[in-house]
């Protein structure tokens, strides 16, 4: 599988390592009334499609870059890729 | 129809005109007490316990596809009960105690042969984790002994005891594991249960669940709708598609695995031989293939088919272990869809929707499980309580903290 990089292209999913679905982004918040069922929920449930699936690869052996990788389950066909801070920043995960 | 060597010998006789199909092909009835949803190893063994061992009628199975058409076709047909945690060792442990007795039980050459396992250690700390597994097994009764490298060296001359990475320093053995014939087990059940009445339904795909009131009533099919106030479903590889019908999510993720089959060659291997350091195992098929196979791809994937890094990655492996074995063909290569758990170990419990049973989360070690996870599984939707050996296995071990992780490797299922 090639994995489009927003920043270098075309690089060799062997480059990467796999963590899982981009949902793993939303951290539940640690301080509400349902935390330890959020936290439950969010470390060991997944939805696990058959399809379009978006989820975190890490450039470990390129430029150390969490990406959110659009792929399909089925076909392994990369639909494309982005920042995970971009992703991240967009749902107002960071602050900076 | 019974088999027999008398019987084989008749049919000669008569030109083998007499054999008649293993089992009947029936259409499906608008109802049923019971329905397993997949018609693989697990979920025919589950029918076959279901209603030979606990006595219940008015089963059905149901595959999508034809009867063994998924992973229980797709394994490297290798039956051990060679594991650590109190939870894991008993179930495994009585899986192999059924398997010593299930061409008998079956009437059904299900080629089960106990020509062992070795899993190879490289370090003293492995030796000493190595130890302590073979302690775990000999508790449970399985047995196991740990092998020195002479003594290795003179059951498996051809290993590279010098590789300069992972030196061989020994192995630990458990002598009843082998390998089976995995389709004739799917057969073996699929026969079994047909003879006991249960309707295997082919090409009748679940497409949904309806339920009333928390309650399960039957499932949509393809083959319009079938009703049953039981539903136990044992589809490894899809679990997380069809229990999302029935609005679950998993504590799951679906990935490929690989193996491989190089042309047939003399007998050269005798057992099962494991380097997990190097992502690799072999066998040796009694057809003369040498069976071997490696790590998970590593991804979420439902291709049923992997990618050529891992490939690469398994064939070192056995290149750094057996050097012999360079210029054997490779024939096949293929993939299939497994269930990785968050902790590695399978799912055999109720769930919250009353009437409907999970069976899954086998990782890419379902096929040795095939007899106890039918067993166990049949036991819950008779008896609504979990097989002692089986209780390891609820769901709301991830919500309790109770997991059951032989790896030590938390919920990564790529790493498991």
């Amino acid at each position: 599988m090639l994995i489009t990089h927003p920043l270098l292209g075309l690089r060799d999913a062997q480059e990467f390592t796999y963590l899982g679905d981009a949902r793993l982004i939303d951290r539940p918040a640690p301080s509400a009334p349902d935390a330890e069922a959020a936290f439950c929920d969010y470390v060991f449930l997944r939805d696990n499609p058959a399809g379009v699936h978006r989820e975190l690869w890490y450039h470990e052996h390129g430029d150390r870059s969490w990406l959110v990788v659009t792929r399909d389950t089925v076909t392994h066909e990369v639909l494309g890729a982005e920042l995970a801070r971009n992703v991240a920043l967009a749902r107002t995960r960071c602050s900076k | 129809m019974k088999f027999s060597g008398f019987r084989v010998f008749a049919e000669a006789l008569k030109g083998h005109t007499g054999w008649r199909p293993l089992w009947r092909n029936p259409d499906p009835k608008p109802s049923y007490d019971y329905l397993i949803v997949g018609g693989g190893g697990h979920g025919l063994a589950t029918a076959y316990y279901l209603a030979k061992t606990f006595g219940r009628s008015r089963i059905a199975v149901l595959e999508k596809g034809w009867l063994g058409s998924g992973n229980v076709g797709r394994n490297t047909t290798i039956i051990r009960s060679n594991y650590l945690l109190a939870g894991n060792e008993p179930f495994y442990e009585f899986s192999m105690k059924l398997w010593e007795g299930l061409e008998q039980e079956l009437n059904f050459n299900a080629m089960v042969s106990q020509r062992g396992i070795i899993n190879l250690f490289h370090t003293d700390a492995q030796r000493d984790a190595f130890r302590r597994r073979g302690n775990a097994m000999m508790l449970a009764g399985a047995g196991a002994r740990l092998l020195g490298r002479e003594e290795l060296r003179a059951m498996v001359p051809f290993l590279n005891y010098d590789n300069a990475r992972f030196p061989i320093k020994g192995g630990l053995m458990q002598a009843r594991a082998g390998t089976a014939r995995h389709d004739g087990v799917a057969w073996g059940y699929a026969r079994g249960a047909d003879s006991h009445g249960v309707d295997l339904i082919q090409n009748c795909e679940v497409t949904g669940f309806r339920l009333d009131r928390g309650k399960v009533r039957g499932v949509e099919t393809s083959r319009g709708y079938i009703a049953a106030d039981k539903v136990g479903v044992a589809v490894a590889g899809s679990s997380s598609r069809v229990m999302a019908m029935a609005g679950m999510r998993l504590p799951i993720e679906s990935h490929v695995l690989q193996a491989f089959v190089t042309e047939g060659l003399k007998p050269t291997i005798p057992g099962v031989i494991t380097f997990g350091a190097g992502h690799f195992y072999i066998s040796q098929s009694d057809k003369g293939g040498l069976v071997f196979g490696g790590d998970i791809d590593g991804y979420n994937s439902y291709a049923q088919r992997g990618n050529l890094p891992v490939v690469e990655d398994v064939v070192e492996g056995g290149m750094a272990l057996m050097p012999m074995i360079g210029r054997a063909r490779l024939l096949r290569m293929w993939g299939g869809v497994v269930d990785m758990s968050m902790d590695g170990s399978p799912i055999i419990d109720r769930t919250q929707i009353e009437g409907l049973y999970l069976n899954g989360g086998w990782c890419y070690g379902g096929f040795k499980a095939t007899p106890a996870s039918g067993y166990a599984f049949a036991h819950l939707l008779a008896t609504g309580a979990s097989h002692e050996t089986a209780r390891a296995y609820r769901i709301e071990r991830f919500a309790r903290g109770h997991v059951v992780d032989e790896r030590g490797a938390g919920a990564q299922p790529n790493l498991h």
